[in-house]
């Protein structure tokens, strides 16, 4: 295994309409570990997976996998490379029109010649290891939250890809699936010796599984470093995210007039809003 | 895979049934026979006047269709209506040459067709032969034009 | 006065930018037609469009036959009563198929159509798209657009003229009830009178080919709708609503178009 990063993020700039989400991200993502990206909702967490996916094209800067420019790529090598790549959806994204079994057969038969025998058992296996090979007949409709995002799992794996994307992992789930969930990324990750990128706000359940962690806001990386380090940052944007603090740097209220001139300024002028 | 087979059988059984509904349509509805062009014979009739006669009007003989008009146009050496007929190819050879053919009416206001009736000489019509005693189409203007100036003569 | 002609100028603007902004959606959505109807059909490509065929014709089946036989019937009742002033009730059959087979039976499957299946298939691809599906199927390194698009499209080509050939035969047939059994034209009639008027080509031909230009605006309608909304569940609503406004509009317009090439001697 080489030590060259896996992903290099280089002066990335992104913006949507008038509103600019990125301005200037560097990041290096190491082969092999998990590395999470932090930071309050709303910084766009999501589109730096889809930059990264190749979904969006930013403004400036590029984002290499493994030595290619994604965006630079043809449509067709953009496939190709997606073929090494696995992204896990807030929401799973299972197929509606398909069951559990054969969602995740589905990246297996569009992109391997395999016979269905062998089909078969690839796929029982990846139900296995997300422990719902009994579930296999189900349609992703009568599946909860959670059982939906570890068959999106089992399918974002299939093709034993080098590159995990996962959004939004922990959110809306019951600490049980919760922690089966942490469990899982944790081992997949060991046993398949993967690259891993998380997008989360939950602090502590991936402090306990990250191995290098980004915090960004204001479009740009506010700090990095390893779990233990970040816990003991003295950058009170760092700390207040850490350890959760409701009012700081990033402000409580949404930027307002003062609460007394909106009240009282507005009443005595005779006007109402 | 079972429901996937019915679906299947639903979505063929409606393939099948939009053919039958196109044939059914070519056969009863446009009245369509299976057997057309090769199995036909053409004539030519001039007429001075042909009124309202379209192109693939019935062409009858005793009342039965035998053929359709298959072209009209203008012969500018005369100024007359050269029709171009198709008929059953049973009837080449069979028809003397001096059958007659007229345009008649269906009803009062109905469409107009051609009618074919024998004559008795003894050469026939082949082929691409032209039918010497045509009858043209009644225009009702002209009719009651003429009974007119008749009353007024009289 | 100054604030009136800027008021009239920013008007102007925004009527310019609206017109813009139409030209390019059009834009998008011929690109979106071009990349998804062209393409070599994948492996199970054939089953995939098996089951939109299914969805969109076997299923829109029985609201078309059963219109058509109205239209028919009530096509037969009302020629009947003018017709018959005319004593010319034997061309019944003539005006009930011509009416049927050029106008009627395209255009009322093709509004049923839009209404039945293209408001499904933009709520279905619409629902795909805000849970992520198509997204996920392109990180998947699937093209949506040939995998969920493409069948859709394909189904929807097919279905429709063969919705339109069974509308107007159910047509015929339910005129031939009223006119016939009910009314008692004479049966020889009704037939010989339709067969001496309608052309193959001239009209079932012609019926046909605007069937199937009112299948790919239809169609083409409903899927971009779906694949071009805001993914929220007001967007979803807002696509379905305008997918069966834009296709009504666009049939009936084409209809006005396509009738005056093909019988109007244009």
């Amino acid at each position: 295994m080489t030590d060259a990063p896996f992903i290099e993020i280089e002066d990335l700039y992104f913006s949507r309409g008038d509103h600019d989400i990125f301005r200037g991200i560097n990041m290096t993502i190491s082969r092999g570990q998990v590395t999470a990206i932090m930071g309050p909702s709303g910084t766009g967490k999501t589109t730096l997976l889809k930059l990264i996916g190749g979904q969006l094209t930013p403004d400036r800067g590029r984002v290499l996998i493994d030595g290619q420019d994604v965006h630079r790529l043809s449509r067709k090598a953009l496939f190709t490379l997606r073929k090494r790549m696995g992204m896990l959806f807030q929401s799973g994204a299972l197929f509606s029109d398909l069951d559990v079994f054969e969602n995740v057969a589905f990246p297996l038969r569009v992109h391997t010649d395999l016979p269905d025998p062998m089909i078969r058992d690839l796929v029982l296996l990846k139900l296995q290891a997300v422990g719902l090979r009994g579930a296999r007949h189900l349609s992703p409709a009568e599946l909860s939250g959670g059982m939906a995002r570890r068959v999106a799992l089992a399918r974002a794996v299939a093709l034993d890809p080098e590159l995990i994307l996962y959004d939004e992992p922990f959110v809306g789930q019951d600490p049980i699936s919760m922690g089966v969930l942490v469990q899982l990324i944790k081992r997949l990750n060991q046993a398949l010796s993967l690259t891993s990128v998380i997008v989360s706000h939950d602090i502590k359940e991936t402090l306990s599984i990250a191995d290098y962690l980004y915090l960004i806001a204001d479009g740009q990386v506010v700090a990095s470093g390893t779990p233990r380090t970040l816990d003991t940052n003295q950058d009170p944007r760092v700390s207040q995210f850490i350890h959760g603090e409701p009012d700081g740097p990033v402000p409580f209220h949404y930027p307002a007039e003062t609460l007394y001139r909106d009240i009282l300024g507005q009443a005595s002028a005779g006007k109402v809003r | 895979m079972k429901r996937s087979k019915t679906m299947e059988f639903g979505v063929g059984l409606f393939m099948l049934a939009g053919i039958l509904g196109l044939v059914f349509l070519g056969l009863r509805v446009s009245g369509m026979t299976l057997s057309t062009s090769s199995d036909t014979f053409r004539l030519e009739a001039s007429f001075s006047n042909i009124g309202s006669l379209k192109p693939r009007a019935r062409v009858t003989m005793a009342g039965v269709t035998v053929g359709r008009v298959e072209a009209i146009e203008l012969d500018t050496e005369w100024y007359d209506a050269r029709v171009v007929l198709s008929l059953d190819s049973d009837l080449e050879g069979q028809l003397s040459q001096d059958t007659t053919a007229a345009i008649l009416t269906a009803g009062l206001l109905g469409e107009q067709y051609i009618g074919l009736s024998v004559g008795g000489a003894p050469e026939v019509l082949e082929e691409g032969d032209v039918i010497r005693d045509t009858q043209s189409a009644l225009v009702l203007e002209e009719l009651i034009q003429q009974f007119v100036s008749n009353m007024v003569t009289n | 006065m100054q604030s009136n002609i800027k008021h009239a100028i920013s008007h102007v603007a925004r009527l310019g930018q609206k017109g813009c902004d139409a030209l390019e959606s059009l834009g998008r959505a011929g690109v979106f037609l071009a990349q998804s109807a062209v393409g070599v059909p994948s492996r199970e490509g054939w089953s995939l469009w098996l089951r939109q065929v299914h969805f969109v014709g076997v299923l829109s089946l029985a609201i078309v036959l059963v219109s058509g036989l109205f239209i028919g019937m009530v096509l037969a009742l009302q020629g009947y009563t003018i017709l018959v002033d005319f004593g010319a009730e034997q061309a019944l059959g003539q005006m009930v198929a011509l009416s049927l087979l050029r106008e009627l039976a395209p255009v009322v499957a093709a509004l049923l159509f839009a209404g039945r299946a293209g408001s499904a298939l933009t709520a279905e691809i619409g629902l795909m798209k805000a849970t992520e599906q198509l997204t996920s199927m392109e990180m998947i390194g699937v093209d949506p657009l040939r995998r969920v698009v493409a069948p859709r499209l394909w189904a929807g080509f097919v279905a429709l003229p063969i919705l339109t050939v069974g509308f107007s035969v159910v047509g015929i047939w339910g005129g031939y009830l009223v006119g016939v059994e009910w009314l008692g034209v004479f049966e020889g009639s009704y037939w010989s009178n339709m067969q001496a008027s309608v052309s193959f080509v001239d009209d079932i031909g012609n019926g046909i080919i605007k069937s199937l230009v009112f299948a790919v605006v239809v169609t083409w309608i409903a899927v971009f709708q779906g694949y071009d909304l805001v993914p929220t569940s007001e967007g979803i609503s807002r696509a379905t609503t305008r997918t069966v406004v834009y296709s009504s509009l666009a049939v009936l317009g084409l209809d006005f178009v396509l009738t005056a090439v093909m019988f109007g001697g244009l």
